[in-house]
């Protein structure tokens, strides 16, 4: 077998590497295609009036104002769920519960469950929030169910944040005869507390945008009023963007189109605010 | 001694939280295989494996599962040729050849990429890239599989690319070395040596890409169609599994029907379906760690 | 420095249990350690440690890196449970009671024996903060009041109250490393322990700030028993009463420190303190 020529070899190369490079140039190209999509559709009917009207069977009259409450409520209550949650497990698994084989087999769990698609949490959510424990059609439900899906998300970057606390630190605290829970209250939860914040607000933001397991449970798709209690019906801005994309009438695309912004603004917003909380606590905490 | 009982008691508690995982998974398998058992009490399994048309809600109902796995299969096989080649290359490329500053933006870049709700991925099939293949396939009905698929391909394009390269950056320095002493280009090395060295963790981020397509549910509800068909045809309207989930959850089927029934089934076989190829991905990459630990 | 074999050195030459010949029976014994045992895993690190340490004196461990002596000192307040796999045998007195007894509180245990560690360790919080941190966590201070006056009073006896007084909610990561070991060593005296463990306080430290922390020491005698471990011999012999040298996990030699310094019983005592090994 002759080897190739080196200047083949080379040319051969530079071919793979501008095909290998391209690729990359085609995702960010579809990136750029699908923002300038969004904003060419959707730019114009974002005014004031969007922001603040309600749901309507005339596209012009629509609004987004309810969608945009759903998710804030639902958000905000799934966060309040989440975080105890999550970082009573991380700390459990974390500085409890390390090699014991029942540690072992939750820790297989949540990595099982981190990859079950979004929509089998719905129909959870369906059988257990809804009908089992009569949470009906609410925010509660909503909530409940985000707040698995977004679980174990936040166990991990929990436990990550948990390990940078160094180890001096907490043996600085045991020496002066703390238990471990005064410990891990006084001294590592605060210092690991920039980490979790963050892990915790990128994790809300994946579930600002899920769609499917809250129309599975539910959350209605017209529904012409922002939530007024957490066992309220409700619904939140992606099932709105769907329930206009599914319309035919290309005012109702128009809106997706500017729902879909709302969104995104909205999704920019939280995950400036984790890099900013994220920047504020690393100086903080050097001197 | 009272502070060592509260000691205990905080444990406890905390150890209830991680064992809500446990909790989660044994109510997910619970609330599935219920619904499902009730369902195949009226429904036979065979007719539900095997059955070529699926029209539950119609007058005259048949439940046969196989067009909607088809619709399934169809759009990820689909998602899967862009993402593999696309997300292999693109991996390769960030571990072997770009310097460190070019990464550092494009992580972020595809990092962006896999953070657009699938909502905004399903407009942007439906309203620009649907239309754009309607010029070169004139035959394209506004509902088809080509489209869908080729967006989830490019949404799932990031997860692939960055746990193949996590898989390559794991393979040792020493090879990559060992073969450029022998004179071999940079391609040389990543395609015959690097990928072959990490290939159990690449296959295994492949499965995994596999499983987030056939859990997909937005860009098909909104793109792919309603019309559960059995068929190889990407240019038709069908419908997925997790589209038809979502067709009957927006409806007012009421609870306790068959016709309710039916979202538990084609779930239980869609969690099964996902449950095995991220257990497949899971040894895989567990063996590869266990090469390269 | 020349050593003539010390006529009763067969006497004196009994590897660990007495602590010598004619010491001043002033001192009451604080720690009993009998035997003692320790386990890293399979890995035997302390073989029959017996040492008798006395009250409101300063002893001093010494020995070569890896002897152990360390390893000893954890063993007095059970800083050893926090890692896994490890394994003691044998019993350690503290003024009568085993330390290792199942029943025994450890949070109690270590309150009574307090430990300053090699790198200065301060909580990333003010400096008030880390004085106030073991009494709050122990209940020790029912007022205000009384919490900045403990806080207070403990910062002087560190030496270092003048030096921070007018920044005491200022960060404790501010200060340099010989201000930060102080406030360590403050953090824990603020507990008021009776024993006083220091693992190599003044390594990293420069001469003036090491000069500053040994002061320190000779004075905190008066009030406490303190045990330190250093690898610096003329540290040992500036700051100790009482030095034990260790050897791969055992322990050598036990006794005053100008007999250990000047005539020691044991041929590798000698070696080491010349510098001839180790």
């Amino acid at each position: 077998m002759k080897a190739p020529r080196a200047g083949a070899r080379h040319g051969a190369d530079l071919a793979f590497r501008v095909l290998a490079m391209s690729t990359l140039v085609v995702a960010l190209v579809t990136l750029g295609a699908l923002v300038f999509d969004v904003l060419g559709d959707g730019l114009g009917r974002l005014n004031w009036q969007f922001l603040t009207s309600l749901a309507s069977r005339r596209p012009e009259d629509a609004g987004i104002y309810h969608a945009l409450a759903g998710t804030i409520w639902v958000i905000v209550l799934t966060a309040a769920l989440a975080l105890p949650l999550g970082v009573a497990a991380a700390v459990y698994l974390e500085e409890y519960g390390t090699n014991s084989r029942l540690a072992r087999f939750i820790e297989i769990n949540i990595a099982n469950l981190a990859a079950v698609p979004s929509i089998i949490y719905g129909l959870l959510g369906l059988g257990v929030f809804v009908r089992f424990m009569s949470m009906g059609r609410s925010v509660m439900a909503g909530a409940c169910t985000l707040a698995l899906l977004a679980l174990p998300v936040v166990i991990l970057s929990t436990r990550e944040a948990l390990r940078t606390v160094p180890k001096s630190i907490r043996e600085g605290s045991y020496a002066l005869g703390a238990t471990q829970w005064q410990t891990i209250w006084h001294q590592v939860l605060p210092m690991a507390f920039p980490g979790i914040l963050t892990g915790l607000i990128l994790s809300l933001s994946r579930a600002v945008g899920e769609t499917a397991p809250l129309i599975t449970i539910g959350a209605l798709t017209y529904i012409p009023f922002a939530p007024d209690g957490v066992w309220s019906p409700f619904t939140v801005l992606p099932i709105q963007i769907f329930n206009w994309v599914s319309r035919p009438q290309a005012a109702f695309k128009e809106n997706a189109a500017a729902g879909i912004l709302v969104l995104m603004a909205l999704l920019l917003t939280m995950n400036a605010l984790a890099v900013f909380l994220r920047d504020r606590f690393q100086r903080q905490g050097r001197s | 001694m009272r502070p060592r009982r509260l000691e205990r008691l905080i444990e406890l508690a905390l150890l209830l939280s991680a064992a809500l995982s446990v909790l989660t998974t044994a109510g997910i398998i619970l609330v599935l295989a219920v619904e499902t058992f009730e369902f195949l009490r009226e429904v036979p399994l065979f007719e539900f494996l095997t059955g070529t048309e699926w029209t539950p809600l119609f007058a005259n109902p048949r439940f046969g599962v196989l067009p909607l796995i088809a619709g399934t299969v169809l759009v990820s096989a689909i998602a899967m040729a862009v993402a593999v080649p696309m997300g292999l290359l693109s991996a390769i490329y960030l571990s072997e050849y770009a310097p460190e500053n070019l990464r550092r933006v494009v992580k972020p870049v595809l990092e962006v990429l896999a953070g657009v709700p699938t909502v905004v991925y399903g407009y942007f099939a439906l309203m620009f890239v649907t239309p754009l293949l309607q010029r070169v396939f004139p035959q394209m009905s506004g509902f088809n599989a080509l489209s869908p698929g080729i967006v989830m391909g490019i949404m799932i394009l990031p997860l692939v690319s960055s746990l193949a390269e996590d898989a390559m950056r794991a393979v040792p320095r020493g090879l990559r070395e060992g073969a450029y002493a022998l004179g071999a280009t940079r391609m040389q090395t990543a395609l015959q040596v690097v990928v072959p060295a990490a290939f159990s963790g690449i296959t295994a981020a492949f499965i995994l890409a596999v499983s987030r397509a056939v859990g997909e549910t937005m860009i098909v509800a909104i793109a792919a169609g309603q019309q559960p068909r059995l068929t190889a045809n990407p240019f038709v309207p069908l419908e997925t599994m997790t589209a038809y989930i979502v067709q009957v959850s927006l409806g007012d089927t009421p609870q306790g029907t068959l016709e309710y029934r039916t979202i538990f089934a084609v779930g239980m076989l869609l969690f099964l379906m996902t449950f095995a190829l991220n257990l497949v991905s899971t040894w895989l990459r567990e063996r590869f760690r266990e090469e390269y630990a | 420095m020349n050593v003539a074999t010390p006529p009763l050195a067969s006497l004196a030459g009994l590897a660990g249990r007495n602590a010598g010949p004619q010491v001043a029976s002033d001192s009451p014994v604080k720690i009993d350690a009998e035997r003692l045992n320790f386990y890293y895993g399979q890995k035997r690190a302390l073989d029959g440690i017996s040492i008798q340490i006395r009250a409101n004196l300063v002893t001093a461990f010494i020995g070569p890196s890896g002897c152990g002596k360390s390893t000893f000192l954890r063993t007095l307040n059970r800083m050893n449970d926090i890692i896994p796999g490890t394994r003691i045998e044998g019993t350690v007195l503290l003024d009568g009671e085993n330390i290792y007894d199942p029943h025994l509180d450890v949070v109690a245990l270590r309150r009574r024996v307090g430990m300053v560690f090699q790198k200065s360790n301060p909580f990333p919080k003010s400096i008030f903060e880390n004085v106030a941190y073991g009494l709050r966590i122990n209940g020790m201070a029912r007022t205000k009041a009384e919490l900045t006056d403990r806080v207070e009073e403990s910062l002087r006896q560190a030496a270092i109250f003048d030096e921070v007084k007018d920044r005491l909610h200022e960060s404790a990561l501010a200060l340099s490393g010989g201000q930060q070991q102080r406030l360590c060593i403050a953090r824990a005296l603020a507990i008021r322990p009776e024993i006083l463990l220091m693992d190599e306080p003044a390594s990293a430290l420069d001469p003036i700030a090491t000069q500053r922390i040994e002061e320190l020491i000779y004075d905190l005698k008066k009030s406490y028993t303190i045990v330190i471990v250093t690898h610096n011999m003329q540290q040992a012999a500036r700051v100790s009463d009482f030095t034990a040298f260790f050897w791969l996990g055992r322990l050598v030699e036990y006794d005053r420190t100008d007999r250990i310094f000047t005539a020691p019983a044991e041929k590798l005592t000698e070696d080491y303190v010349t510098g001839r090994c180790g």
